[in-house]
């Protein structure tokens, strides 16, 4: 099944990403040409096996529920775009 | 002393003939003088290398040593390194400097090294020939129109040049071995949990793995061995531990029962490539192994369910470069989903924008059974391949790559024929498992790569065969005319 640009354009909304207008024959053909790789899946026959997800099947490791990080929030908000007080900046959300 | 490998170094610092100092301004001028031809760097660490140099003259004064004491080497630019950029080759970390270390950054620190900067890479690692970083391509230092190789194909042309003995890598698909194949290096991959990913950006998290790149068996043990180890920070780490890597490497090959799959000599592998492969084997057994044809039936598959599993891994990653907390945020947005939508349109390169488009469908409602679940069913299998090769032989050996480093811009029609390049490299990843490539001879002037493969955490035992494969070659003393 090949994607069509609305389908494109619904999966890159889906992914909060902005496309150029001018990009998106290029981008739908790229898309199909890719799935039309990874749909050679579709003939292997899986039939009865267990999907693998960690290679070596290791468990999530559990750790004791305390508070082992320090409070390090101007540090790691000099790096944002845009903070006040603490806080985040985005446009406004609620009008 | 820029042909110095880590081990001459070691011995060097250690019998006092220079001091890290000396050799890290040595190298420092070298990668200033040269490096605009190769563009293997994107940032140059000149005040932090000297002030590591300087403490670690300091450390060996005060009666310290260690193989890598002073050791200069350079990261990947996806391992976050504190007060540093750390870009991973996109405009979306252009600003980015990290407020902290990744484990490996520290670990390697604590053992003495300098970091003479950060390499150049396909943006988010993205790539099988360094043409998608932000920062420009990277040229082969064998043929400078060709590629040098991606992911970490700046760590692998500034090391195959002669600006360092050195350098981290990774390998999602390849990005360690294919690259070190094209530029005629020993590259690592370790089995998926030996190198803690904490502090390394991430592409895809259950494929995704740190190693070395050098141009010595000898020398990637002793950077592995600087980088192996449990970390708690990273739930995926193994806690498994680590041997004496350099003291594996002397072992003899009497009896090693060596694979070769009949599906790494195909349909699509270069027979030039094919017969310089042939003739390592031939090295091997004067070396006293024993060799097998074997089969991986599932091999095929490999890369239709890579192209599934790191996407989708890739998408759900990725969601955290939005705008807000840091990175690049476009001007002006209209509201938080035009911040959003521009800031990650603007901050990502088209094949990055691509994967996660893929990986967003293959997760989106009603395609996850079709797409997702079944490259891993499809990934059980390839394991399967390995572990029922693995009852009758010791390692697997094939090529690293089908073809040699094509021209840059060769493949840039179509993502998918770049693709089709990690089809001997890919397998180790999607199994876990620890593959080693190390460099064989030479077609028209470019260098191939014959890849190893072992069971889980047997990394010494790659680098004993390679070890004792470079003792009876010379391929990897080569240096490319001009370096």
């Amino acid at each position: 099944m090949a994607l069509e640009r609305s389908d494109v354009e619904k999966i890159a909304h889906l992914a909060r990403l902005g496309l150029n207008e001018a990009d998106l024959p290029r981008t739908t053909d790229a898309l199909n040409s890719i799935l039309g790789l990874v749909d050679q899946m579709q003939a292997v026959d899986t039939d009865g096996i267990e999907p693998l997800a960690h290679p070596l099947e290791a468990r999530q490791r559990l750790r004791a529920d305390v508070v082992t990080e320090s409070n390090q929030r101007d540090r790691y908000q000099a790096i944002a775009p845009a903070t006040d007080s603490g806080l985040y900046l985005v446009p406004k959300v609620i009008e | 002393m820029h042909q110095l490998t880590l081990a001459g170094i070691a011995r060097g610092l250690a019998d006092k003939s220079f001091s890290s100092e000396e050799l890290t301004r040595a190298l420092l001028q070298r990668i200033h003088q040269l490096d605009p031809q190769l563009n293997s760097f994107i940032s140059i660490t000149d005040e932090l290398a000297i002030a590591q140099a300087k403490a670690a003259d300091a450390r060996r004064a005060a009666g310290e040593s260690g193989a890598l004491l002073g050791a200069p080497i350079a990261h990947k630019d996806l391992f976050c390194t504190q007060g540093v950029r750390t870009s991973c080759g996109s405009k979306m970390l252009d600003s980015f400097t990290s407020p902290y270390d990744a484990t490996v950054v520290a670990r390697l620190a604590e053992a003495g090294t300098v970091t003479l900067g950060k390499t150049n890479m396909d943006e988010f690692a993205m790539g099988s020939a360094n043409e998608s970083s932000h920062y420009g391509a990277v040229k082969n230092p064998w043929n400078l129109e060709h590629v040098p190789g991606g992911s970490s194909g700046g760590s692998a042309a500034a090391v195959a040049a002669r600006l360092l003995p050195a350098a981290t890598g990774t390998d999602t698909g390849g990005s360690i071995r294919q690259p070190a194949a094209l530029t005629s290096l020993t590259g690592l991959k370790p089995t998926y949990g030996r190198v803690s990913r904490w502090g390394m950006i991430a592409y895809a998290s259950s494929l995704d793995q740190g190693g070395p790149m050098a141009r010595t068996a000898e020398d990637c043990a002793l950077l592995l061995q600087g980088m192996a180890g449990f970390d708690p920070k990273d739930s995926t780490s193994i806690d498994e531990p680590v041997p004496d890597y350099s003291a594996s490497l002397n072992g003899s090959l009497q009896g090693l029962r060596i694979g070769l799959p009949k599906e790494y000599f195909g349909a699509g592998l270069d027979p030039r490539i094919a017969d310089l492969v042939q003739a390592s084997v031939k090295e091997l057994e004067k070396l006293g192994a024993v060799i097998k044809e074997i089969s991986l039936p599932n091999m095929q598959h490999a890369i239709p369910a890579y192209y599934v599993i790191a996407p989708a891994e890739a998408s759900s990653n990725l969601s955290r470069f939005d705008g807000v907390r840091f990175g690049y945020r476009c001007e002006n947005p209209r509201d938080l989903t035009d911040l959003y939508k521009r800031s990650r349109g603007e901050g990502f390169g088209s094949e990055v924008q691509r994967r996660i488009m893929v990986g967003t469908y293959a997760l989106s409602a009603g395609y996850y059974d079709a797409y997702y679940l079944k490259a891993q069913k499809i990934r059980r299998l390839i394991k399967n391949d390995f572990m029922a090769a693995f009852e009758g032989v010791d390692v697997i050996l094939g090529p690293t790559t089908p073809n040699l480093a094509w021209k840059i811009g060769a493949k840039n029609a179509d993502p998918v024929a770049e693709y089709l390049e990690d089809v001997y490299t890919i397998t180790a990843n999607l199994a876990g498992l620890p593959g080693l490539s190390m460099p064989a001879g030479f077609v028209d002037g470019l260098p191939v790569g014959v890849q190893l493969l072992a069971p889980y955490f047997q990394e010494g035992r790659l680098l004993n065969v390679a070890h004792q494969y470079q003792q009876v070659t010379d391929w990897h003393t080569r240096v490319p005319n001009g370096f």
